[in-house]
């Protein structure tokens, strides 16, 4: 009954968001073409975060690795762009392949300041290896998708259509892989790690997969973004983009599927919407950070999941833990007691 | 020969100024296991603050107090009224820190705009003093001569005085240092703004040589990072010994492979984090 739900639900999203550009102006478009690539991202870093429980705080180098591998085969050595977009994931998986190594044998806060320092780390070769990444300039001049057969990419709709269509790929994946006995060995793992080592599970292994497949969605999500902006730049693997995609899973529901996809959304808009009164997004983007840790710690779809979970209590669904308790839980019981 | 000793001179002063900053951040997490991601803010506002005074007064000592002073301050609120309520919450705590990071990196642009400023330095100490076959200015001289002194007294501090036992037996068991009857609440208060207050002072020192600008917050902070991830974080002698370390190979890196100096600092990084997770003063 409730997977029925949630399909029938699924399938009114996926028609509504078909839908929705015949019936807003172009420039929502745009906006939705922004959330999806976000939403896409988060939902990659929300397979860390939410179900593994670990906080890294440098998943737009994955993304950016991959937008600028675009930008530098296509700009500099005129690949097409298809076979540029594929380098570009590969890429992605191989930098995740790499940092995933350090990075996964910590945990906790070491993780995150070792994900922040990493992830800075490719920043600072984005912005001074000047010979190949342009430096602060960027990479302008990413030519436009064109598959040969459909998709132009002046016609916005029809890159809405292929975004949304990859979006729609990799999110069936994901939710194939969240419900697989693997994602559910994450959950272990987020709950209690010394536990699920005692079961006789590798942890790390596991750790580690989750950690590539993470960086290899951001990956999908920094091509698909190439593609539509034409341009890389160092803000887009920045820290603060790295933070705004926590906030994105944190904001949406960490732990939740589709939650990364509706923080993307409210911080598209709100960014857009802000832009048009007032140059001060960071304080704003600030102060939301601020104020989601104070009250939603859950966000939005942990909220609403929290509010259905007292209404029938037989039926206990999917936890969504807060991050931030999930990570304390997990802390206490893997403490030694020192 | 020159260009070894001028390019190591260069790195430990550097190394000197994250040590103000690394030292604050290490024992902040040393106490509260909070990763404070404002760290960098810390140093920037403690630069914008000494330019400001500097310009107003003309004062480089009265600068220095005022900073730490401003620092210490806002670290006091940030502790009491904010962190605080999320005790070993570590991901609400860094989100925290990391929305503060924001707010302050706009009201800084907002306060004292977008242009690099420079603090000019103090007149006692421009100019250029001979080491061997060098000439090297001296005020990087004086700020590796603070450096020694902050981490001298932090140790005194730290292993001689009846606080700096209370604060050991804080970071070793807080529980039990509470059963033992030490008021921890306001030690870790103390604390707090103690590391916020060193790296106020570091912006300060850092002013005349590397200036104040939009971004120099997060672009110390990896670095103040970087130097806990080798040397461990919660240890003094880590933070120290990490500073110089990362100071120097910044600074030859910089020389050596301009284009990639900031992503060759990630290597020793990563070799020291596959040797050692936990750095190489850290705990296990």
């Amino acid at each position: 009954m409730a997977a029925r739900l949630r399909i029938a639900g699924l399938g009114l999203g996926l028609a509504a968001l078909l839908a929705l550009p015949r019936l807003l102006p172009v420039y929502f478009t745009h906006l939705l073409i922004l959330t999806l690539i976000y939403g896409l991202s988060g939902m990659g870093l929300d397979i860390l975060l939410g179900y593994t429980g670990l906080t890294s705080f440098g998943h737009a180098a994955y993304f950016g690795m991959a937008a600028y591998t675009v930008g530098v085969l296509t700009t500099r050595f005129h690949l097409a762009m298809p076979p540029a977009m594929l380098a570009g994931i590969v890429a992605a998986a191989l930098l995740a392949a790499a940092f995933g190594l350090l990075a996964t044998r910590t945990t906790r806060v070491y993780f995150i300041i070792i994900t922040l320092a990493l992830g800075m780390g490719l920043w600072g070769l984005a912005y001074r290896w000047v010979s190949v990444t342009g430096g602060d300039n960027g990479l302008p001049g990413i030519p436009p998708l064109d598959l040969g057969f459909a998709w132009p990419r002046r016609d916005v709709t029809g890159l809405y259509r292929f975004v949304l269509a990859v979006f729609g790929g990799v999110a069936f994946l994901l939710y194939r892989f969240v419900h697989s006995p693997f994602g559910l060995t994450l959950r272990g793992i987020r709950e209690s790690e010394s536990r699920m080592r005692m079961l006789g599970f590798y942890t790390w292994l596991h750790t580690y997969v989750a950690f590539i497949v993470a960086g290899t969605v951001a990956g999908v999500a920094g091509v698909l973004y190439a593609a539509y902006n034409g341009f890389v730049s160092p803000p887009d693997l920045h820290i603060t983009a790295s933070a705004e995609q926590v906030l994105v899973v944190i904001l949406g529901g960490a732990g939740t599927l589709f939650g990364p996809l509706l923080g993307a959304g409210l911080v598209v808009f709100l960014r857009n919407l802000v832009s048009a009164y007032t140059h001060r997004w960071m304080l704003i983007l600030g102060t939301i950070f601020i104020l989601t840790v104070l009250y939603a710690p859950q966000g939005v779809l942990g909220g609403i999941r929290a509010v259905l979970a007292r209404r029938r209590p037989p039926l206990p669904p999917p936890a969504a833990v807060p991050a931030g308790e999930a990570v304390h839980q997990a802390a206490e019981a893997t403490r030694e007691g020192t | 020969m020159q260009f070894w000793i001028a390019q190591t001179l260069n790195g430990l002063s550097f190394g000197a100024l994250l040590f103000l900053l690394a030292s604050g951040l290490s024992l902040i997490f040393g106490l509260m296991r909070i990763v404070n991601i404002a760290h960098g803010s810390y140093y920037l506002l403690g630069a914008y603050v000494a330019i400001s005074v500097v310009r107003a007064t003309g004062s480089f000592l009265l600068a220095v107090v005022t900073a730490a002073a401003v620092l210490a301050a806002i670290g006091v609120v940030m502790q009491r009224l904010f962190l605080a309520r999320f005790y070993r919450q570590e991901l609400a705590q860094v989100l925290l820190t990391m929305g503060f990071t924001f707010v302050f990196a706009d009201l800084t642009l907002l306060l004292w705009g977008g242009d690099p400023q420079r603090l000019s330095v103090p007149p006692l100490l421009a100019r250029a003093v001979p080491i061997g076959p060098v000439f090297f200015p001296a005020y990087r001289l004086a700020v590796m001569l603070v450096g020694a002194t902050v981490a001298l007294l932090l140790w005194l501090v730290q292993e001689k005085t009846r606080i700096g036992a209370v604060v050991r037996a804080a970071v070793d068991d807080q529980e039990m240092a509470r059963g033992l009857g030490i008021n921890v609440g306001p030690l870790l208060t103390g604390m707090f703004a103690l590391g916020a207050a060193l790296a106020g002072f570091g912006g300060v020192m850092g002013a005349p040589f590397l200036g104040a600008y939009p971004g120099a917050d997060s672009d110390v902070l990896p670095l103040a990072f970087a130097v806990v991830i080798i040397g461990g974080l919660g240890s003094l002698k880590g933070a120290l010994v990490g500073s110089a370390l990362v100071g120097v190979l910044d600074n030859l890196g910089k020389a050596l492979f301009p284009e990639l100096s900031y992503f060759t600092l990630f290597v020793p990084m990563a070799v020291i984090l596959a040797i050692r997770p936990t750095g190489l003063f850290g705990r296990t």
